[in-house]
């Protein structure tokens, strides 16, 4: 059980965090969403006990971190797998942490095959690394000591396809089997496949948060018809509020029913009228956090992949 | 715009907490303490310094055997040339102790595995002095082959007269060399600066007491470290005025930077 509760950090007058607060239950992946530059590392570290919070608290299972004794084998943490000496291998970051922890030297090829870093890769030293072997080497780093809750800082940044599967796979019986686990991402789809609840930050807030089928109901309506100008005309006239999306539809907050009501009303004739789905989530995750985007999108492109960790 | 959940402060019900067992048993310091001294040889830059100091104490045993003269070849002159490339390497060495987990990083990982610094910090403090006392080891076995081999090489070699004295005050020469490395290390947490700094200040400072008579004759025997320690070096007299000296330079160049480093290191953000 994680829990944060009204965090803010500020360097001088810039807020990074600002009156962030939630919790991350035992049994759920809680994924962290933001753009580049939201406040998710800053939130973590302040968990972690590397930066000091300006105001506000954050505990786990009700302590502070610091009070953990033994730390790594209660709560696993991955901030930055490329943060690693690079002349050391991959094996001997293990064996540091397993001795530093007091784990049996076992444990080290227990992590690196349930990585699946194959014995070879574990002698190479780090420099050599992809930094999807980094992040898989960061993540037995976290599991190393068997703990119970899981902070993982952008995991699967760096992973392939398979990589992310693979990952899904592995938090989700972590999980299942009871353990908490909050990672962020600045990549929605990376996110939605994995956790069960989403916090959603932008510019230091948390600005929408809840299960994906929570953020989705009532996402609104995704909207489109043959005279796309007499439709709009037909939905300001009804007091309906709405933007242009994606593939030359509308999209708005109000429910189908609604809108089909109002077009039905002007005798405008649809050629598509849906609950707005998946996209519609993206769509979200782009307007709330629009305001920290450094580049220029077009309308409900997905520019968050295009942007670099 | 407004979105479901957008302004919600109120979170899901709170579950039962996954208890943190905060009866569990700490780190022991002695774990710490092994921690560090692996990741002190476990790179290659690390393992060649360390190596590097018996391979130094090694050629200087050789080089005095073949070019000094006979009667120079005392157990105490074996011992006092191998404490000078000690006593630049332990604070190369005490300064990349501390510095690498900034320079690398390390640092992030370090510091969840044991969030109170002032063990991390303790525990990397008692594996420089390992490393010392390792190194004062090395002097004297090294010193031990060098004087036994004048003794049947060279003619009028070979003896032992190395007082209690001269190790002790050459450890202690030792011990404020490594403190103040580690002091520098902790307040600079960069290695090449550290590095750069610990060798150049004491030198432009020197030079600068040079040049102004004033401050070498009233401020240079108090606060220039190399020049207080210059007394318990040569085997020349010590007197109350030169431990006086001693104790103001050691406070200027080892006790402050040690409290300054100590004070940034446990407030700092540990990126
Ligand atoms: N030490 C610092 N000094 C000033 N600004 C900082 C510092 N650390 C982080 N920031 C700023 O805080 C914001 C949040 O950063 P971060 O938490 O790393 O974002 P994220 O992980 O979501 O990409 C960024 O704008 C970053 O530049
Ligand atoms: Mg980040």
């Amino acid at each position: 059980m994680i829990t944060v509760e009204r965090l803010s950090k500020t360097y001088g007058s810039f807020r990074a965090v600002d009156d962030v607060s939630f919790a991350c239950r035992p049994g759920s992946v809680t994924g962290f969403l933001g753009p580049n530059g939201a406040g998710k590392t800053t939130t973590m570290r302040i968990i972690a006990g590397l930066t000091p919070a300006t105001s506000g608290t954050a505990t786990i299972g009700g302590h502070h971190y610091h009070d953990v004794p033994n730390p790594g084998t209660q709560i696993g943490i991955l901030l930055d797998a490329s943060a690693q000496h690079a002349g050391r291998t991959g094996r001997e970051v293990l064996t540091l942490g397993a001795l530093a922890m007091g784990l049996p030297s076992r444990r080290v090829d227990e992590m690196l095959e349930r990585v699946s870093l194959a014995p070879d890769e574990s002698r190479r030293r780090i420099r050599n690394y992809s930094l999807g072997m980094r992040q898989r080497l960061g993540i037995a780093h976290a599991l190393l000591g068997d703990p119970r809750i899981l902070i993982l800082d952008e995991p699967a940044n760096g992973l392939d396809p398979a990589g992310i599967h693979w990952m899904r796979g592995l938090l989700r019986d972590y999980a299942d089997q009871g353990g908490t686990v909050l990672l962020s991402s600045h990549l929605l789809h990376e996110v939605e496949v994995i956790a069960d609840e989403l916090l959603v930050i932008g510019q230091g807030r948390i600005v929408a948060r809840g299960t994906k089928a929570e953020l989705l109901r009532n996402a609104g309506t995704f909207v489109k018809a043959l005279d796309q100008g007499a439709l709009q005309r037909a939905l300001r006239e009804a007091g309906i509020e709405a933007v242009t999306s994606g593939d030359a539809g509308l999209r708005t907050e109000a429910s189908p029913a609604d809108v089909g009501r109002a077009a039905a009303a002007a005798g405008v004739a649809l050629e598509e009228l849906r609950a707005a789905d998946g996209a519609g989530l993206e769509e979200m995750f782009l307007q709330l956090t629009a305001d920290t985007q450094r580049e220029e999108r077009a309308a409900a492109e997905p520019v968050l992949e295009g942007v670099p960790a | 715009m407004s979105y479901p959940g957008m302004n919600a402060l109120t979170i899901a019900p709170p579950a039962p907490p996954v208890p943190v067992d905060t009866a569990a048993p700490p780190v022991p310091m002695t774990r710490l303490v092994r921690v560090e001294l692996r990741k002190l040889v476990d790179t290659r830059a690390g393992f060649w310094l360390v190596v590097s100091m018996g391979l130094i104490a090694a050629v200087i045993t050789g080089a005095m055997l073949v070019f000094a003269d006979a009667e120079d070849l005392s157990y105490a002159t074996f011992f006092g040339m191998m404490n000078i490339p000690t006593g630049v390497l332990l604070p190369v060495l005490a300064i990349l102790l501390v510095t690498s987990e900034w320079s690398q990083r390390t640092g992030l990982v370090t510091f969840t595995l044991e969030p109170r610094r002032s063990r991390v910090i303790t525990a990397k403090l008692l594996t420089s002095l390992v490393a010392a006392a390792g190194a004062i080891l090395v002097s004297f076995v090294l010193g031990a082959v060098g004087t036994v081999l004048a003794g049947l090489l060279r003619d009028g070699g070979g003896s032992w007269n190395l007082s209690a004295t001269e190790v002790g005050y050459a450890s202690m020469g030792q011990l404020i060399a490594l403190l103040q490395g580690f002091g520098f290390g902790m307040l600079i947490m960069s290695s090449a600066a550290a590095i750069v700094l610990i060798f150049a200040l004491p030198s432009a400072w020197a030079i600068v007491g040079s040049v102004v008579p004033w401050l070498h004759d009233h401020v240079q025997p108090w606060a220039d470290l190399q020049f207080a320690l210059g007394p318990y070096q040569g085997g020349g007299g010590v007197d109350g005025s030169s431990w006086a000296h001693l104790g103001s330079a050691v406070a200027i160049w080892v006790v402050l930077p040690l409290a300054g480093g100590l004070w940034r290191l446990l407030r700092s953000e540990i990126k």
